[in-house]
Parts: C-alpha cells; structure tokens; sequence
C-alpha cells in the first residue's frame, strides 16, 4: 500500500476518533457536557492526536531507516569478487536500485507479469525491456546485479507490507487506548494542550536542525576533501584550476579575491547612494515624497537577483565594454568585475537605505533640536550630530549589505565572469567562490572527486564569514538600538 | 530704540547675508541636492532595469507563423496502403521533412515568387513542422492521401528579421539564413501567408532544444514553480506560524529559547546558495530524493522561507495588544485558548502579508535550485500532485538562466520574456499583499 494511502486510512481514523471520542465524553457525562472537566471537543481531539501522532512518528522513522538497511543487505549480499573492473560497490548498488524501479516500472504498467519478471534470466534482453519505460541501464546486466535486483525488490515489498502494518497498529492502538480512557473526569484540555505545545516547541526546533543540517552536510563532505586535498593549499593556494582528471589546482585566493573586489565596487556604488537617500528620505523629504520615493526605492529589494543578472549580462556588461574597456584598451570583455559590481551595487541600495532610515530616524529628536537651536544649519547638524549618533548602527547596515554582497550568486554567475584571476583590472572578468560553487555541482558530478568536493569546502568558508559578518553586525546595532531605549 | 552698533565685523544688515552664512547656506543645499541625487540614482536604476527587460523581453510574447498546404503523400507516410497505425508511427519526424519542401516549393509556384540564388526554401520553416505534421498524421490517418493546411513556426531567424535583429546584412554572414530566404519570408508575407501574431505557446509549451528557440516555452518552468511554491505554502506557513506562537507567546527565556532566536536571525541572512549545499547533501545524497523534483526544491525553499515568515508572524502578534490576551485569560480561557481563539485571528491578515512576501521570495530565487539539478533539459509536463512532486522539472528562475547559457542569440530575447512572466507574477503577489495590508491594517 502507498504511503498516500496510508496518510488517507490515519486521517480517516482520526476523524472518525474526533467523531468518537467526543460523543463517548458526552455518554459518560450523561448527556450534560457541564459535568465534564474539559469542553467536549477536546476529548475527541485528544482521540485524533493519539491515533495520528505516534503513527506518524512511526512511518517518518521507517521510511527513514528502511532503504538504510535494506542497502546495507544488499550490499554485503555482493561479493567483492563480483564488482566489475573499474566500477565500486556504490556504482552498483545505482544499477540495482534503478532495475529494481525498472521492474515495478514493467509490473505496474502491465507490460510484464511478475512470473515472466521472475524468469528473466542475465541472457534476456533486460535492457531492452528496461528502454520500453524510458529506462536507461548502462550495461547489460550481470546475474549478480540480477540477483541482488530481486533481493532488493523482495525485501522492499516485504519492508512495505511490515510498514503498513505497524503503521495502522500503532495507530489503532493510539485510537483505542485514549478512547478507552475517555472518562468525564479526564482532564482532556490539558492533555491535549501539552501536545500541542510540544508540537509548537517541535516546530521552532526546525531552526536549529537547518543549521545544524547545513554546518554539517558541508562539514562532513569537507572533511573529505581535506583528506584528498591539503588544506594549507585550499587555502593559500594562488591557483585555481581544476581539472577533472586529477591534479587540479585549488586555491581559493583568486576566489576570495573575485569575491572581495567585486563586493567592494558594489558597496562603493551602494553606501554613498543608500545613505544619502537614507538621510534625504528621514531629513528633507515631505511626507508625500517619502510615501512615493521609500517604496519605490524597496522594490529594487523585491527584484529577484536574476533580474539583475540578466540586466548584467544584457545591458551593463555589452556597454561598459563598448564604451570603457575597448576604448580605454583594458580588456575587451563583457563580463567583468566591474559590470557584477555595478550592479549588485544597485541591489544593495535598497538594503543599505531602509536600515539606515530606521537607525537615523532612531536618533532622539531632542539631538537635533540641540544643534539646530545653537544655530547650525540641518546639513551640519545631519554632519556633526545626527550621523556620528547613529554611525555603529550604520557600519551594522554597511557590514549586512557586505555579508550580502558576499553571498550573493546570480549576479556573478552571470555578470562576472569564470575565469579565476588574480588581478587589478576591473574591466577583466573574474570569478567568485560562488560562481564557483554553482559550476563545481551541476551537472554530473561524481562525489568522491576532490573537483566535487572542493565546493563543500568553499560553501563552508562563504558560510563561515557570512555568519561572523552578520553576528558582528546585529551585535553593533543591537547594542547602539540598546543606547537610546 | 537705540540704533544697531556699526560693527565692521558684523554684517551692515542681518537682511543681507554675509560671506561665512552664505558659504554654509550654499554647503546646506548642497548636502540636499546630494540626497536628492542619490535617490533620483536609485530609481533611475530602477527604470532602467525595467525598461531594458521589458524592451528586450516584450517581443517574445509575438512570433511569426507561416501558413502551408502540406501534401500527405501516401508512398512516404504509408508506402503498403494499408492505413496500419504501427506503420505510420514507423516513419520518424525525419521522413516528414521532404513534405515540407513540398509544400513550401508549392506555395513559391502558386504564388508566383521568383527569387535568383534561392536555395533551401524549406529553412525558413522552423524544425519543429516535420514532428507537427507527424503528430497529425498519427492522429487521423484516414487524412494520408488529401493536402492539409498548417500554420507553421516560422525559424527564429525569420522571425527575429521581423523584430529587428536579424537583417540582410547579418543573415549574409549567417550559415542558418541566407538574404534570398529572408525575401522569400516577406514575399509570403506579402501574400498573406505569413505573419506574426500573440504567442500563446510561449507560456504554455515545454523548452525546446537548442535549434528551435522558436518553439521554446515556459509550461514546465511555471508548472514546476507552482508546485514549488504549493510546497513552500503547505510546508512553511504551518511551522513558520507554530514556531512564532511558541517563541512569542509560550516560549521561557532560557538557553534553549536564546539559541532559536540566534539561529532563526541567523539563517535569514545565509547566503541562498548555502541552502542549496544543504539540499543536495540531505534531500538528494543522503534522503535519496530524485533530483529536479519540485519536491527537493519545495523542500529547500520552505527553510529558506521560513526565517522570513517567523519574524513577519512574530512581529503581527507582538502588535496584538495585551489588553486581548488578558481579557480572554480573565474570562477564564486557558493561555492555549486565548491564543488560538482570539490573538492568532486578529494577527491573521499580517501573518498572511508576510506569508506572501515570503512566497514572493521564494519563486524568485534561483542558486539553491542550480544545485538540486533543476537545470536539467525538460520537456515533458510533471504529472498531477502528488506523483508530479517527484517528476523532473523546472523553475521560472531556472529556465531564464538555462537559456541565458545557450548559443543561439534567441534565446536571450525568450529570457527576457520569461523576466517578464516572473515578474508579473511577483507584482501579482505583492500587489495582494500590499491590498491586504491595507484592507485589514487595524491600528490598536
């Protein structure tokens, strides 16, 4: 039975356990719900709980483990002897993984009947069987794939059918077991509220798995890559050229450096535009000019990034070498540090400007009116007073706008360039250690190669300083928020 | 009244500003011209961003068709008469192809065009006629034996003649056009034969490969994102509320809690293409997912999304006024109660503006879905949730840079275009949300 399948008889059973549950509340009350502790519903939600959580704890765990263990079956099933030169265990069990589909494939097409699947033999032509549902095997498949193939089938349908049962025996016995306990006197609300508090505690838990997820997975696999690769040339090596039949060179320093002069054009273009709007939008602008000019200004935030991207590459990259790079005579190339700069620049506006217009507008108005009554103009008092009170929470905007800069991949992907160089000409395209991410792990990518692995590791460095970019920022502005409240 | 002093170093006249005050007036408006500079930059940039993608995108909602009679000679299609479907469907798009010269040799003799130095006419008609005509035939075999009127793509360099970028001059260095078929194409177009007209297959084909820019669509790529973004809604509005009750309304201040906060204002600044990392090495490598399912995509966009609705839900329950809470806890509710029942309806409106938003998001972002495979070449349409959640797909985002990588110069004309589908729809959503927040804004 499918999983689908499933979901539908525990959701089933859950209403009928509401339906149940609540009139067995108002049977033991005798008819009157006052004399009950809880309000009826209450009783028949704590029945639907009982019958759908630990059922569906149950099912997320096997569906879970199960491939887990029927992998390692099937794979000590194998003998070493019978891998085939040049491939590895792992190669196989894909191979037995996708006949096993082909064969459910076949069987529930009706194109094959499980006997005539049973007798397939290494002779037959499985392949060709296998092509009429669109399936593709490399090789002609050997008895021990073959075999290993039904083992795989055998154990999958019997881990099925052991699956459905336990699932709806747990959650029959959840049913029966809290119906059996609806009692007049059972203090239902509260049961059911400490569920429900768990389930919310469970949620906001999820935050910290993703991380956790997230440190981890690029953990491991850089582990890996520092096993193949040594690390004090990950990181200090000034090459970056890979090379996927081995002895590549990967350096990040021409990575970091991409990455670093293209976030600094952006910034250049971004920090005096935002905070000039900023302080134009919180200082000068009348209440019909900020309504219209703010919004406007946030819409650059809403623009996915690649939007920007296809403007780079379409428009900004094409004229600045028309009309710089070939001129000037420093490069003859459309993309470039330069056009991803200019452009992610313009991303940021938006980023840098909203965040310094709360943080000035933040500023005590009691500050301005001291200046601006000794006599100084609003400019000097924007220039002397209002900016230097709100500076950290503004370097905090700045180092935000940066952590993005850093981060940021579509822009670069397309604006920037894929060739690693480590140069000072912002006409010549570069590279940055996220375009580099993205080529390393598209297409198809074999995961025990440093040249793969190698992008775990650069998502591990991008992750790291992102992170300590952004706590250090929230920790100046949450500490110059903390100064007037 | 005593006279003003005649002090030279004061001005003769406070009507009449001296040197120094005149030096910090000027410095004054100055500083203002310069906040009004920055801001007429920014959204001069914003004009010119949507300008240049609706300028270069617009024309792909127009393509040229041309309008044939095509012969279905029965000793090609069916050579043993005997109208056999398997024998029909035996002869492959490839045999279709000399009907086509047919037919447009045909259309050049009814028409009476001469054109010296002609060769290939049947270039002009995009590859995608033969496997039309196939599809056709297949359909109503009794038709083999009669002519048969299509209207054809024409290729996308007669169609992009008609918008300007392909010309005589170009199409004379150009080994898939020559300046002899570009007549021809305004000849039949002189005739009535053909022209251009709404291109309803932009939006609702699958891709095409890298010859037929013509025939290429968005279909999968707004199919795949909508599941994607019916995932993200099932997925990340439950939890993302049910996190921002228990943060806001239950939560103890303890370790536990502090980590959450850290982590939740943490993860909604990561870098988007970390997430990616994040699902090719849980969903695919270690959960064993397919990869372009929408579902790995749902997936790794709902934790992406997830730090932007918990704080916008936090922050329209923090706005719900205590006096609420106390009232239904005076009456006798429990806090679970109150909460429920009274403070989450009224924070409905802003937790569903910041859901949007959050969704708006989602459906524009494109570097985690490079890394789950989403770039793959699909032309087929997934099937119907839930099975369709782990067909092969893609994403609106994806396919305008899958065709930004690919050679032929149309192609970038149909990413354009597909900027443009994606940015209606993000209007769309924001527009909603924007219309909500107006409608149910409630100031306590």
């Amino acid at each position: 039975m499918s999983v689908f399948w499933i979901l539908v008889i525990l959701v089933g059973l859950a209403i009928v356990g509401f339906a149940l549950g609540r009139r067995r509340a108002i049977g033991s009350a005798g008819g009157d719900p006052k004399t009950l502790h809880s309000r009826p519903n209450y009783y028949g939600v704590g029945v639907a709980l009982a019958a759908l959580i630990p059922s569906l704890a149950l099912l997320a765990i096997w569906l879970f483990v199960q491939p887990l263990y029927i992998d390692a079956q099937v794979a000590t099933q194998i003998a070493d002897a019978a891998i085939p030169e040049g491939s590895t265990r792992g190669l196989m069990m894909g191979d037995i993984e996708r006949l096993a589909a082909g064969f459910d494939q076949l069987e529930s097409r009706g194109l094959m009947t499980p006997e005539e699947i049973a007798a397939l033999g290494p002779d037959d032509d499985i392949r060709g069987r296998l092509g009429e549902v669109g399936l593709a095997l490399g090789s002609n498949v050997s008895a021990e794939t073959l075999d290993a193939a039904r083992t795989f089938r055998s154990l999958s349908a019997t881990g099925g059918i052991l699956m459905t049962v336990a699932v709806l025996l747990a959650g029959a016995a959840g049913f029966a077991i809290n119906l059996a306990r609806v009692h007049h006197s059972k203090r239902a609300r509260n049961q059911v509220e400490s569920v429900i508090l768990a389930l919310l505690l469970a949620a906001a838990c999820i935050a910290i798995l993703t991380t956790a997820g997230i440190v981890l997975s690029m953990l491991f696999e850089s582990i890996n890559f520092f096993r193949q690769y040594p690390i004090t040339e990950f990181f200090f090596g000034l090459q970056w050229a890979p090379n996927f039949r081995g002895n590549s060179d990967l350096g990040i320093i021409p990575l970091l450096w991409g990455t670093l002069y293209i976030s600094l054009i952006a910034l250049l273009v971004a920090v005096p535009i935002g905070l000039f709007s900023a302080i134009y939008l919180s200082e000068y602008a009348g209440r019909r000019m900020r309504a219209i000019a703010k919004p406007l200004i946030e819409v650059l935030a809403g623009i996915p990034t690649i939007v920007y991207g296809l403007f780079a590459l379409l428009v900004v990259g094409p004229m600045l070498r028309d009309y710089f790079a070939q001129p000037l005579g420093l490069g003859n190339s459309g993309s470039s540090v330069m056009t991803a700069g200019l452009v992610m620049g313009i991303m940021l506006i938006p980023f840098v400007s909203s965040l310094s217009d709360d943080i000035i507008s933040a500023v005590p108005q009691s500050m301005r009116d001291g200046s601006l009554g000794l006599g100084a103009t609003k400019a000097e008092t924007i220039r002397q007073v209002v900016v230097p009170a709100a500076l950290p929470g503004i370097v905090g905007a700045i180092l935000l706008a940066a952590s993005r800069a850093i981060g940021e991949t579509m822009i670069v992907v397309l604006g920037a360039g894929a060739a690693a160089r480590l140069s000072l000409n912002p006409f010549e395209a570069m590279t940055t250690v996220t375009v580099k991410i993205v080529s390393q792990l598209t297409g198809d990518t074999n995961f025990a190669s440093p040249e793969t692995l190698v992008a775990f590791a650069l998502g591990l460095t991008l992750f790291v300083i992102t992170l300590g970019l952004n706590v250090f920022a929230l920790f100046i502005v949450r500490r110059y928020r903390e100064q007037y409240d | 009244m005593t006279a003003i002093p005649d002090t030279p170093s004061r001005p003769s006249s406070i009507l009449e500003a001296d040197a120094r005050t005149r030096k910090r007036n000027a410095a004054e408006k100055r500083f203002r011209m310069y906040g009004l500079g920055a801001i007429f930059v920014g959204l001069t940039a914003l004009v010119l961003l949507l300008t240049s993608i609706l300028m270069q995108g617009l024309p792909a909602f127009q393509q040229s068709y041309v309008t044939l009679e095509v012969p279905l000679l029965e000793d090609t299609l069916d050579p043993s008469g005997e109208r056999n479907i398997d024998d029909i469907a035996g002869v492959i798009s490839f045999g279709y192809n000399g009907l086509i010269e047919q037919a447009v040799e045909d259309a050049i003799e009814t028409q009476g065009i001469e054109i010296e130095g002609l060769d290939d006419p049947a270039e002009i008609v995009s590859n995608q006629a033969a496997a039309q005509v196939r599809r056709f035939v297949l359909a109503n075999p009794e038709r083999i034996g009669t002519s048969e009127t299509f209207r054809f793509l024409t290729t996308s360099r007669v169609d992009q003649y008609y918008k300007g970028q392909v010309t005589m001059a170009s199409a004379e260095r150009d080994s898939q056009i020559s300046p002899q078929q570009l007549q021809l194409a305004e000849a039949l177009a002189e005739a009535g034969l053909l022209e251009q007209s709404f291109n309803w297959n932009f939006v609702t084909q699958p891709d095409a490969s890298d010859q037929r820019p013509e025939a290429a669509g968005l279909g999968v790529a707004i199919l795949g994102s909508a599941y994607m973004m019916l995932i993200v809604l099932c997925l990340a509005l439950p939890i993302g509320v049910a996190a921002s009750i228990y943060l806001e309304e239950f939560a103890p201040t303890n370790r536990i809690t502090d980590i959450i906060e850290v982590n939740i204002s943490n993860l909604a600044a990561v870098p988007s293409i970390v997430f990616g990392i994040l699902g090719l090495a849980i969903f695919i490598n270690f959960a064993g997912l397919p990869q372009s399912a929408p579902i790995v995509g749902g997936l790794v966009l709902t934790l992406m999304t997830l730090p932007t609705i918990i704080i916008s839900t936090r922050a329209s329950l923090k706005s719900v006024p205590p006096s609420i809470r106390d009232a239904a806890l005076g009456v006798g509710a429990s806090k679970m109660q109150a909460v429920f029942h009274h403070v989450l309806p009224l924070a409905g409106p802003g937790i569903l503006t910041g859901t949007i938003i959050g969704l708006a998001q989602a459906l524009g972002e494109t570097a985690p879905l490079l890394l789950i495979g989403m770039v793959a070449f699909v032309t087929e349409y997934p099937d119907a949730p839930p099975e369709g959640f782990f067909d092969p797909a893609t994403a609106l985002p994806v396919q305008v840079y899958n065709w930004t990588q690919r050679a032929d110069p149309a192609f970038a004309e149909r990413a354009s275009g597909a900027i443009i589908v994606l940015l209606v729809f993000l209007a769309i959503m924001n527009i909603t949300a924007i219309l909500l927040r107006r409608r149910f804004e409630r100031r306590w």
